[in-house]
């Protein structure tokens, strides 16, 4: 009963926090003129908005919020699977060193000129991620699949892929440069287009499927390796697949956002007290409580301090951190 | 079903865990393994188990290699509880439970009703009824290890091994366990320290050390005074009791 009041309501929680969420901002629009806009769109016969408003929705804000979604949920599915196959609370989707190889890729373009604008950019993200991740396996060494050893390398290649990232800003970056850098490092969704976020919309819905489809795999995980192989599965496969997935998927959401650190860490741990923690239906759960956490969040980081904008990542660290004691507390108590 | 370890050896970082051992557990029957620690039970029952692939040997269900057999399968044939039930689970006891039923449905098909069911009967079988929705976390160390032997027998397994299944257990939790598993059909194989239970309740009982099986019998054959000392150093009396098993005194 719960669950399907959870089930239901999320979803629509969802759809309406875009709505808002797209609504708010510098130029003042009402939910109605963005469902209008949103409508014609469509193609639903509907009067238009002014180009200047219909621009602002359609160019600027939705496809930001539509990406902020996509990150936060893309995020708390990775560390919530990450959390299940590790047996480890602390799991989120930036222990394998993911995070610090898309930073170190996205500085050196930065930093290093390179044509192509946000594309390359990404590209670099993505490629520094892959390198940071394949560091870490190379490091873990044969028996890579075993939790401790993918955890210590993947701190390892993470500690590595930020040491290169310093010595890149400090040998070489001008002043505006140093601005774009520190966004990119805390986590920011001012790059968001329509193309980052089909994207992230297509390697997220790949993921969640594959993750979805593991959810036995991923129960009997949580309760332990050896029960785990004794129903039938083998940890080494499962967790080459889903170690495999979260990784391409983390690159792909730091590709197009940076770091954004606290939901994959925080938001499994909410969507567990929430619907329980078998993955059939926590993953789903925790897929819309990330998304709308994170529309929410980026839509606090724009408009606060407007006009000034805050790193989205400094917002999630300063609602994450307390909310992660409180349920930490729960979780001590609870009996 | 009978299961049975053919010459397996195992060795950890050069160290000998089980050295040559060969064990017929017959089917129907509960077969006791008997040894000091580090005499090799543990690892035997993972092997059997499957959790550790053997150096050499092989494990054969029914006279069929389990190495040749597909996971799922095997699965819904053997259940294991092994020395060490996990403690720090963020799930529920229902949840825990419904683990068992994952080899007995297709890959994608959620929990039944029926599943559910069972594992609440289970529940209730092991003593335990209504603790359901309680977390896992929050057992003492006897319920979680009477509701992990309640997961196991979910499974519906034909072989069951249980390692240590009563080191948490108080006295009369112990007779229940064993008078429940005794002439249930079940092939059982569990590694016990307890002379007196396994005197009582064993049909077969296999004795280990230092990583080799030696002597296997009924009780009545195998704990005499001699291979006590030799195996543990310690001195027993044993005595015949009226239903022909042997009662230990250690002295």
């Amino acid at each position: 009963m719960r669950r399907a009041i959870v089930l239901i309501g999320l979803p629509v929680v969802l759809l309406l926090s875009t709505a808002g969420a797209v609504a708010v901002g510098a130029a003042d629009l009402s939910v109605t003129q963005v469902l209008r806009a949103l409508a014609w769109h469509a193609g639903l016969p509907v009067t238009p908005l002014d180009p200047l408003a219909d621009s602002i929705v359609w160019h600027l804000r939705l496809p930001r919020v539509l990406l902020a979604g996509l990150v936060g949920a893309g995020l708390a599915v990775c560390g919530a699977v990450l959390q299940a196959l590790t047996r480890n609370a602390l799991a989120d989707p930036y222990l394998l060193g993911i995070s610090a190889g898309a930073s170190t890729g996205a500085v050196a373009v930065l930093v290093l000129g390179f044509a192509g604008g946000a594309a390359a950019l990404s590209a670099g993200a993505f490629l520094g991620s892959a390198a940071a991740f394949a560091v870490a396996l190379a490091l873990a060494g044969r028996r890579w699949t075993e939790p401790a050893r993918i955890l210590l390398a993947g701190v390892a290649a993470g500690q590595l892929f930020s040491a290169v990232t310093s010595l890149i800003v400090v040998s070489d970056a001008t002043a505006q440069n140093t601005r774009s850098i520190t966004f990119w490092l805390l986590g920011s969704l001012t790059a968001a287009s329509w193309a980052s976020a089909a994207t992230c919309a297509a390697v997220g819905a790949i993921a969640l499927l594959c993750c979805w489809a593991a959810a036995p795999a991923l129960d009997a995980f949580t309760f332990g390796t050896d029960v785990a192989q004794s129903l039938g599965f083998s940890p080494a496969r499962v967790r080459a697949l889903l170690f495999t997935v979260t990784a391409v998927l983390a690159a792909a959401l730091v590709a197009a956002s940076g770091a954004i650190g606290f939901v994959g860490l925080t938001v499994p741990h909410a969507a567990r007290a929430l619907a329980g923690a078998r993955h059939r239906v926590l993953l789903p759960v925790c897929a819309l409580t990330g998304a709308i956490f994170l529309i929410w969040a980026d839509t606090a980081a724009r408009t606060v301090f407007a006009p000034q904008e805050v790193p989205v990542g400094v917002v999630t660290a300063l609602i994450g951190v307390p909310a992660f004691a409180v349920l930490l507390r729960r979780r001590g108590t609870a009996g | 079903m009978t299961i049975k370890a053919h010459r397996i050896i195992a060795r950890v970082r050069g160290k000998v865990l089980l050295d040559d051992v060969t064990l017929d557990a017959p089917g129907g029957e509960l077969t006791g393994l008997l040894g000091p620690n580090g005499s090799g039970k543990s690892t035997l029952l993972r092997v059997l188990a499957g959790l550790r692939r053997p150096e050499h040997g092989s494990v054969l269900l029914h006279g069929v290699d389990r190495a040749t057999l597909p996971r799922r399968a095997l699965a819904r044939q053997i259940a294991i509880v092994t020395q060490h039930v996990p403690a720090d689970v963020d799930m529920s006891v229902l949840d825990v439970l419904l683990l068992a039923r994952i080899p007995h449905r297709s890959a994608f098909a959620p929990a039944t009703v029926a599943d559910r069911r069972l594992a609440e009967e289970a529940l209730v079988e092991a003593g335990l009824p209504g603790i359901g929705a309680r977390r896992w976390a929050g057992l003492s160390g006897g319920e979680r290890q009477r509701a992990d032997i309640a997961r196991a027998l979910l499974q519906e397994p034909d072989v069951l091994l249980l390692d240590e299944p009563t080191n948490h257990l108080d006295l009369r939790h112990r007779l229940d366990l064993f008078r429940r598993l005794r002439g249930g059909g079940l092939t059982v194989v569990a590694a016990l320290h307890d002379l007196d239970l396994a005197a009582a309740f064993c049909d077969r009982i296999a004795l280990l050390h230092e990583g080799r099986l030696v002597a296997c019998g009924t009780p009545a054959e195998v704990l005499t005074p001699a291979l006590i000392r030799r195996v543990y150093r310690v001195d027993a009396d044993v005595t015949i009791g009226a239903d022909g098993r042997p009662v230990v005194r250690t002295v």
